[in-house]
């Protein structure tokens, strides 16, 4: 219980810095003046950190689906995805007959000789109604992909199979369905969001606005997370990742509980793919495949799976090296990032925020180690010694 | 106590793909009643009580529990356990990454252990005291923070038996509480499974008679998916067919 004292006050503490460092520190630096000056962060940094920002609140989301309960996705996009073409067909919708043909219509469906807005485009003409879907949707897909599979206990390596797949059926659909979702290019061209130009030399302030806008929402689901995490639910949860059946055994309908945060965290994956779209002004799917979607659980992977910061620090670093690697060694910079993971996964098991007490442990519970070898040791023996006396 | 049928166990089958693990197996406990289950390996001992607890459905027979005699046959687990029954597993089956605290907080019994229950619910005094009186019981009360993961073998068999005990339910089922335990750790466990049979009723299986003989008024041995007898422990220890089928092997 010692660790209640180092959590409570200094996680605030460190809480605090880091919301300070990217609400007031980060902005300043920008203000700096001179373009050239390395402690200058341009804007162009500032919406590159509010798109990963938007990414860490996914992985969080993942977090609690994997880390905590166990329950590994490999499908995080389509929820990712859904979230984020709610928001670009809302966009898109504000365009409004300003697009290149002069239609009401978007300009991918005039080219594709639609001549009347589908159906299920018609309400993404109102905020009120994009912006509630774009959490409401991934989680009532989620809950519904849970409810059959979860009720019918598909747990681990297999679960993962089924869920990957879902995001290879979202992408197909996607590419085939190019009348009404734009295609292989998907959507883009977005003009202005809630009034704020997304284009013209207005832009970077737009784009400071939603980098803001990330880093509150990030605390916002922070929050959320540590609540949950927190509270008996959190501890069924880490219960679940234990032992499944006992907590069965323990009169919880695990299922029901799968199915919750699983839901929770396909809601978190929709804000964050809300929050990418108007920051990198497009959304294909390229962005919500298999390959994006092994991609997030790798963010959770070299974070530190289920500790609470891990994933906001495991999509910064790998984003980070994959900005660095491709500008540096633009045709070998795959290789460092598959050397990145390998790394992780071979010397860093807990990931980044894991490695502070992997070298704690390496030099201070040496002792209590060899201890517990023995007492293993002699109860084997015990164990052995009566097993003889029984024949 | 007046004596009532707790359980109703009526001619339960039990196959695995032809094989049949227990057949026409019928069997009876009374309220109150703490009662051991022996037989060979294999003899269908903790199939049957898969059977009880919703692990295996039976392939035939029914089993009815508690005092509306319900139907427990085709009910899920968690249900199974609301009505009242808790089980300890062969092999410990507990939450290595929680506390021994939190293990027992998460056993409790509850009117309702829904999601958005658990979700808002805080700890009560009534919850703290209740787990305190567990940890008593099991003797495990300096381990309370300690992660169970990192516990001995027996004191995560005590753990586990404290989970059942938290549950607090009418029935209780052990499944070898004492597999792997020391010889004064095994003495202790069956201190423990006495006090527990005050408030509950029990049915323990386990190998080891001196352990048996030590704890249960009556003992029913299995062979083969069928009862083979059942009676005192005097009485099973001179029935020819037990010493023949079950005990006379291990001389």
């Amino acid at each position: 219980m010692n660790n209640k004292k180092v959590g409570g006050i200094n996680e605030w503490i460190i809480a605090g810095i880091v919301l300070s460092i990217f609400l007031i520190v980060i902005p300043l630096l920008n203000k700096l003046p001179g373009e050239d000056s390395w402690l200058r962060i341009s804007e162009f940094r500032i919406n590159l950190l509010g798109k990963f920002l938007a990414f860490a609140i996914l992985a969080m989301g993942l977090n609690l689906a994997w880390g905590y309960t166990g329950i590994l996705s490999l499908g995080q996009g389509v929820y990712f995805g859904l979230g984020g073409y709610c928001m670009a067909m809302y966009l898109l919708l504000k365009v409004g007959a300003s697009g290149h043909y002069g239609s009401a219509l978007p300009d991918f469906m005039v080219w594709n000789q639609i001549t009347e807005l589908p159906w299920f485009w018609k309400p993404f003409n109102y905020a009120w109604v994009a912006i509630p879907c774009v959490i409401l949707v991934p989680m009532a897909l989620a809950a519904g992909f849970g409810y059959l599979l979860f009720r019918s206990r598909v747990r681990g390596v297999y679960f993962a199979i089924v869920s990957q797949a879902l995001a290879l059926v979202l992408a197909i659909t996607l590419v085939g369905n190019q009348p009404y979702t734009g295609g292989t290019n998907g959507l883009n061209d977005f003009r202005t969001i809630f009034g704020f130009p997304l284009r013209g030399p207005d832009l970077p302030k737009t784009e400071f606005g939603l980098y803001m806008a990330s880093v509150i929402i990030l605390f916002g689901v922070y929050l959320i997370c540590r609540w949950i995490t927190r509270s008996k639910l959190g501890r069924v949860l880490r219960a679940i990742r234990d032992d499944e059946n006992r907590v069965r055994f323990s009169g919880y309908d695990v299922a029901n509980f799968k199915i919750f945060i699983f839901a929770v965290a396909a809601g978190m994956a929709g804000i964050s793919g809300a929050l990418f779209v108007p920051q990198v002004g497009i959304i294909s799917p390229s962005n919500v495949g298999v390959v994006p979607s092994i991609e997030m659980v790798l963010w959770v992977a070299v974070g530190g799976k289920g500790t609470l910061a891990g994933p906001l620090l495991g999509a910064l670093i790998v984003n980070y090296a994959k900005t660095i690697f491709s500008e540096l060694y633009p045709g070998i910079w795959l290789y460092f990032l598959g050397a990145l993971f390998l790394c992780v996964v071979v010397l860093f098991p807990k990931g980044a925020i894991g490695i502070v007490g992997q070298i704690k442990n390496l030099y201070s519970k040496k002792p209590k180690h060899t201890e517990r070898k023995k007492t293993n040791i002699m109860e084997r023996t015990k164990t052995e010694e009566r097993s003889i006396k029984e024949g | 106590m007046r004596k009532e049928t707790i359980l109703y166990v009526e001619g339960v089958t039990v196959s695995f793909d032809g094989f049949l693990a227990l057949k026409e197996l019928s069997f009876y406990m009374d309220y109150g009643e703490l009662r051991a289950m022996i037989g060979p390996n294999g003899a269908g001992k903790s199939t049957m009580l898969d059977v009880i607890c919703g692990k295996t459905r039976a392939t035939k027979g029914r089993v009815i529990f508690g005092k509306n005699d319900t139907n427990i046959t085709k009910m899920l687990e968690q249900d199974i356990v609301k009505a009242g029954i808790g089980r300890k597993f062969q092999n410990p089956s507990i939450f290595s990454n929680l506390t021994v605290f939190e293990n027992f907080e998460l056993s409790l019994r509850k009117k309702t252990k829904g999601v958005f229950y658990t979700l808002l619910t805080r700890k009560t005094a009534k919850d703290r005291e209740k787990i305190y009186s567990v940890l008593e019981t099991v003797g495990l009360v300096d381990k309370a923070d300690v992660m169970a993961g990192s516990l001995s073998h027996g004191e995560k068999q005590r753990v586990e038996i404290g989970m059942v005990v938290a549950q607090d339910p009418e029935l209780v089922l052990l499944d070898e509480p004492v597999a792997g335990m020391s010889v004064k750790e095994t003495e202790s466990t069956a201190e423990l499974i006495l006090s527990i049979s005050k408030n509950h009723t029990v049915l323990v299986i386990d190998h080891d008679m001196d352990f048996i003989k030590s704890i249960a008024q009556k003992v029913t041995v299995l062979h083969d998916g069928m009862v083979l007898c059942e009676g005192t422990m005097d009485e099973v220890q001179k029935d020819e067919r037990v010493i023949e089928k079950y005990l006379g092997r291990e001389k």
